[in-house]
């Protein structure tokens, strides 16, 4: 099954996965790309500037979802405003990521070096790595790596033995999507319910965690500095293109042969490339075709066979009217049942939604529920325009999309528009439109001709009977 | 049942330490009620917010917003089976309903015995590897309902004990500060600017002037 980088030369993050005990502090010196721990030495020998200076010239983008510049967001702190921050989102929780975890269980020491290398550079008094509460394995990888680290000297005061300290504490969430939305992390960290910040005034850089400068940083994102130390800006920007140079994982599921994370050149490699190559998807599941697929999160409007040879390249998705975001790829053939990919999609959100804003909380739902009662041949005629006002509640005006030409349809691009806090909302409606504007009559045959409830295509669903009717 | 014991109380109180301010440890000290006793109680947020310096209701406040945190008893075991879109399309809805006939419950509902509750949950980050399920945070992938059945077997005869701590246990291996090695943690008003950064514009302040003056 393959899995990780395609040829050895392309590994920078993930070059210790197949390496047994690369999670330890002994493996992570002895295997990989580069030589672990040492280039925090190298960054120690640096100016905080200098090593900030690096990750700005290598234009190491975010990888969290909204493909930020990390050195141009750690430059927003305002100087002179102590202390400083440093919050690791490791919450990954977007249906169809799982980069994050992996990263963390198979090479905790790289994602806790890149961390001293950002604290060194920004001036941090404290790190907080915040790991999804339902990822047990990641917690004690990363718990195991931390105390291992702070007995090497590696980690807490004077480390190695210059005047550089910074306490890096492990700390678990306890499940909700919304919390991986940098200010509802704050919120939770500081103890409350996840819900987001308004921004302004509270752009974490600004006013963070206890109302203090604060750089909230993916895991992907931080676990790319130590390579990057030891190799250079030029030989970072040596795959990739100009804009999004480097490499970034991406998780591909779904109706592939061969599914897997795997550490592609940004901007270059392009979604055929991913689906059908070998080395990675393996081309779509025997004798079938591709219907849609989501190119970045389920918070990504859908793609279609027309998109296939568009690069990962964020601003190239973004103006076709998606958004690579998290890089979670979801296939699906043409046995999916738009309409209740839509729905799962949406429901997803109207579970997450943390009820802050009413455009989403009141919005997800009825989205939800009409949805919901269209799959079940409850369908009216008037619900597919119920629908779209609703999610133009959430998100007025033209909501970003893929181009059609059969249908007229030409892209617009993303972001989309929103009357809410954060995106949350707003992504829910991506499913939506996607789903309306491509597959109108899948929903509409489903309103009139209402005995035509669909059936999963999945392989090996068990004979439909009775379930659990009558249990507590 | 309820409180933290002597050992926990300790424990809380060094988490509490890790965080400049302490209201930060309400999470992880829910957490460790729940190891403690299953579920969280509400003497045990009474505990917490003694240690953490707010109310019990704001305790309340925080963990009734995330879905870890049971107020009421849970099984020994949470199956949590995924069927969100990647699951979905590989025949999470179908595992679901199996598992439902095969432990008799909804989703959301507790075994007889207590040994079971199963949840129907969003993505839990195992996408490539669907269908896919975890029981107590524990992943389990591409489940076929053979190996469903067989994996609860194997759990109701104690055959995964070592490797499933019960419902409360997330992660076996705990970070520990000794407390010579704590670099420097003080609420947010005592911190100053660090020293490395401070040396470095001192440096930069130094060197400049001279330049200046060169050129």
């Amino acid at each position: 099954m393959p899995e990780g980088a395609a040829t050895p030369e392309l590994a920078r993050v993930t070059s210790r996965w197949a390496v047994d005990g690369s999670h330890t502090i002994d493996g992570y010196r002895s295997s990989g790309s580069y030589a672990g721990y040492e280039s925090i030495k190298a960054a120690l020998d640096m100016t905080p500037d200098q090593v900030s200076g690096l990750v700005k010239d290598a234009t190491v983008l975010g990888r969290g979802g909204a493909g930020f510049p990390a050195g141009v967001k750690w430059g927003f702190c305002p100087p002179g405003v102590w202390p400083r921050y440093l919050v690791v989102n490791g919450d990954e929780s977007e249906p169809g990521t799982y980069k994050d975890r992996i990263l963390m269980e198979r090479d905790p020491h790289q994602l806790i070096e890149g961390c001293l290398i950002a604290a060194y550079a920004i001036g941090v008094a404290q790190v907080f790595l915040y790991v999804r509460g339902e990822m047990a394995h990641a917690q004690e990888r990363i718990a195991a790596a931390l105390n291992e680290a702070y007995a090497a000297g590696l980690v807490g005061k004077n480390i190695l033995g210059t005047d550089f300290s910074v306490d890096i504490v492990l700390h678990w969430g306890a499940g909700a999507y919304i919390v991986g939305e940098e200010t509802a992390l704050i919120e939770s960290l500081e103890g409350n319910r996840g819900m987001p910040r308004l921004k302004p005034p509270f752009f974490p850089a600004a006013k963070g965690l206890y109302m203090a400068p604060t750089i909230v940083n993916n895991v992907e994102t931080l676990a790319n500095l130590p390579w990057l130390v030891a190799h250079g800006v030029d030989e970072y920007r040596s795959v990739g293109t100009e804009a999004s140079p480097g490499t970034r994982l991406i998780a591909l599921s779904g109706h592939v042969n061969t599914p897997g994370v795997f550490e592609v050149p940004q901007g270059t490699t392009t979604f055929r490339e991913l689906f059908e190559s070998e080395q990675y998807g393996g081309g779509i599941r025997d004798g079938h075709h591709l219907k849609m697929f989501i190119p970045g999160g389920a918070s990504a409007p859908w793609f279609f066979p027309e998109q296939v040879d568009l690069p990962l390249e964020g601003r190239v998705i973004g103006g076709e009217g998606s958004m690579l975001g998290s890089g979670a790829i979801v296939v699906m053939d043409e046995t999916t049942d738009a309409v209740k990919a839509c729905l799962r999609v949406v429901r997803f959100f109207a579970r997450e939604s943390c009820g802050k804003c009413a455009p989403c909380r009141e919005g997800t739902t009825w989205e939800e529920k009409i949805l919901q009662r269209i799959l079940d041949g409850h369908g009216r005629p008037s619900d597919l325009d119920l629908l779209l006002d609703v999610a133009d509640n959430i998100s007025p005006g033209p909501y970003p999309t893929a181009a059609h030409p059969d249908a007229g349809l030409e892209a617009v691009p993303f972001p989309p528009r929103q009357t809410t806090i954060c995106p949350l909302g707003p992504s829910s409606v991506a499913p939506i439109t996607s789903a309306i504007r491509r597959f109108r009559p899948e929903f509409e045959a489903k309103i009139t001709k209402r005995d035509s409830i669909p059936v999963s295509a999945a392989p090996a669903a068990p004979a439909p009977t009775p379930t659990a009717q009558g249990h507590h | 049942m309820a409180r933290f014991s002597a050992a926990n109380e300790q424990l809380a109180r060094s988490i509490v330490s890790r965080y400049p301010l302490p209201k930060s440890a309400t999470i992880p000290l829910c957490h460790l009620a729940q190891e403690q006793d299953g579920h969280l109680t509400d003497d045990a947020m009474g505990h917490i917010a003694e240690l953490v310096g707010c109310t019990a209701a704001e305790v309340l406040g925080t963990a009734s917003f995330y879905e870890m945190f049971k107020r009421h008893e849970t099984g020994t075991y949470c199956v949590n089976v995924c069927t969100n879109i990647s699951c979905l399309l590989l025949g999470g809805e179908e595992l679901l309903e199996h598992a439902e006939q095969k432990l008799g419950v909804r989703p959301g509902g507790t075994t007889a015995d207590g040994m079971f509750t199963l949840e129907d949950v969003e993505c839990i980050a195992a996408c490539t590897e669907a269908p896919a399920l975890q029981v107590n945070y524990r992943y389990f992938h591409q489940i076929t309902t053979d190996e469903f059945d067989q994996l609860v077997d194997d759990l109701r005869a104690g055959k995964l004990a070592d490797e499933i701590p019960p419902h409360g246990t997330l992660g076996k291996v705990r970070q520990e500060i000794p407390a010579d090695k704590v670099a420097n943690i003080t609420p947010p008003e005592q911190q100053t600017e660090p020293v490395w950064i401070a040396r470095h514009r001192l440096a930069a302040e130094a060197a400049a002037p001279a330049e200046g003056g060169e050129s």
